[in-house]
């Protein structure tokens, strides 16, 4: 009996060994609004028909992507946590940081709007939901979006995080959005993801955009190749085509065809030649 | 319900179709939890039997720390072997990381203490009278050895069952050293957290279904081989 499961695991393991490895294979950290949004699933193939290599990705958030790209578990990373990156590079960590696409932040929260803070800037939404009371759920996992959030709330002058109204969910972002439908509560999240999460819930959507367009809620992605000199294995050559693929004007012009429901969900904004 | 539902229809749908991104989660859940319970049964077997059968000094001291391994949670073990086998650990040098093989240690160590501890179990628990008329009659201690081993082979299966359901299941381990990589290292249950995490509940519910259906088909089969072993 035992004998029988020990060579049905055995033989199981051979028969299933995988095929040979593609040789070029590149490991890329990522943000997890690239691939909830499906950005990443509709630009992958293309890349693979353009260029020959294979992309594979972990979504996590940007925090935990650089925490991988310092241990040296992947090749580059495409992430939105501008000071974060910058400091990522100067310590060494990565190289040739490029700018290759924005979309924005939006606050979204429940359409009957509590605090009442629709069309205010946003710090001034911040400080309403905060006296308000009115409860917001907060990514709280040192993704991109929960980096941009702190950095709001330090804007406003405001520490809400012994706040019992401010939930610390530790998901991601469609996860906290979901958070914030069943609390009947505001959240920050990036408009990539907001398009992707209404378009799911439907007519069932509790939350409403509330604040939008402000300079503040700009939301940078970027590439960024982690430092050969720091970790021996990285693809770097692999890494370069990936990076030049990215800023390329037809890539580019890819980013701003992808759209969900009529609704354009990032927009390229890579600068011409190599930038840093 | 309506999630109940859609997920029931997705479910189906899933199964007529079977997309190359659900073969390739299946495909990935079975080799590693194949390769986890090649190496657990292949080390814990032998293992759980010395620690039931012989006596020798510490053997009570292996036996509780076999036990306690036995709640270790999974988390921790994901984070250990993430140390270990990131490009900065200690076996950094065989790109472990996000790969099945690598997830397949984890599961691994998941599943060591069920099969040691249990397997001990099932021996400890034989009849002492079988030994005792076995070497009245004059077998020898490896003729014994090898009659408690066959007379415990149903629970050990059973121990095997168990184990593999225990690897099979998990989520934490295989999300933290596997990935979750699309066509590589995305198995159903990371799938299902994915989709859950995107909102897709009811394709959630369908993969969910789908992995139910694999353990139930694999039960089925040790249960049609259990059968038989006794007619």
């Amino acid at each position: 009996m035992f004998r029988f499961f020990l060579s049905v695991c055995v033989l199981g393991s051979l028969a299933l060994t995988p095929f040979a490895r593609a040789a070029d294979t590149l490991m890329m950290a990522t943000t997890t609004s690239t691939q909830d949004s499906g950005l990443l699933e509709y630009l992958e193939p293309v890349f693979k028909k353009e260029t020959g290599i294979e992309l594979k990705w972990v979504a996590v958030g940007t925090g935990k992507a650089l925490e991988i790209a310092k241990n040296c578990d992947a090749d580059v990373l495409l992430v939105h946590a501008p000071s974060a990156e910058m400091e990522f590079v100067k310590a060494g960590h990565g190289t040739d940081r490029r700018q290759v696409m924005y979309n924005d932040f939006i606050i979204v929260g429940p359409a009957s709007d509590p605090a009442g803070i629709k069309g205010k800037s946003t710090a001034e939404a911040l400080g309403g939901i905060f006296e308000a009371k009115a409860g917001f759920v907060s990514r709280g996992d040192q993704s991109g979006t929960h980096k941009a959030e702190q950095k709001l709330w330090k804007q406003a002058d405001i520490t809400p995080d012994k706040d019992p109204k401010y939930f610390s969910a530790g998901q991601g972002m469609i996860a906290t959005l979901n958070m914030a439908a069943e609390k009947q509560a505001y959240s920050l999240t990036d408009r990539g993801t907001w398009i992707t999460f209404a378009d799911k819930m439907g007519d069932k959507n509790p939350l409403v955009i509330v604040v939008e367009g402000d300079k503040a809620l700009f939301n940078q992605y970027s590439v960024i190749t982690v430092n050969a000199a720091q970790c021996p294995k990285v693809k770097k050559d692999l890494a370069q085509k990936f990076e030049d693929w990215w800023v390329a004007p037809s890539t580019q012009q890819k980013i701003a065809d992808y759209k969900l429901k009529g609704k354009q969900l990032f927009f390229p904004n890579a600068e011409s030649g190599a930038g840093k | 319900m309506e999630y109940l539902i859609n997920g029931l229809s997705g479910a189906f749908s899933l199964l007529i179709h079977m997309d190359a991104a659900t073969l390739s989660a299946i495909y990935a859940t079975l080799l590693s939890t194949c390769y986890a319970m090649t190496v657990a049964l292949l080390l814990g077997l032998p293992l759980g039997f010395v620690l039931g059968y012989c006596t020798f000094p510490g053997k009570r001291a292996l036996r509780l720390i076999s036990d306690t391994l036995l709640a270790f949670p999974t988390v921790l073990i994901g984070l250990l072997v993430y140390a270990f086998i990131t490009a900065r650990g200690p076996l950094g040098q065989y790109g472990l990381l996000f790969t099945l093989p690598g997830m397949a240690i984890g599961q691994a160590v998941l599943a060591l203490p069920i099969v040691t501890s249990w397997t001990a179990q099932a021996v400890e628990s034989l009849d002492p009278r079988c030994r005792e008329t076995l070497l009245t009659l004059g077998a020898n201690g490896r003729q014994v050895a090898a009659l408690a081993l066959w007379e415990c082979r149903y629970s050990i299966g059973m121990v095997s069952i168990t184990a593999f359901g225990r690897v099979i299941t998990e989520v934490g381990v295989a999300m933290m050293l596997g990935g979750n990589i699309r066509y590589a290292t995305r198995t159903m249950t990371t799938a299902i957290a994915l989709e859950t995490s995107k909102g897709d509940f009811a394709q959630g519910i369908a993969l969910g279904l789908i992995l139910l259906l694999m353990a139930f088909i694999i039960n089925l089969m040790l249960a049609f081989f259990r059968h038989r072993g006794r007619v």
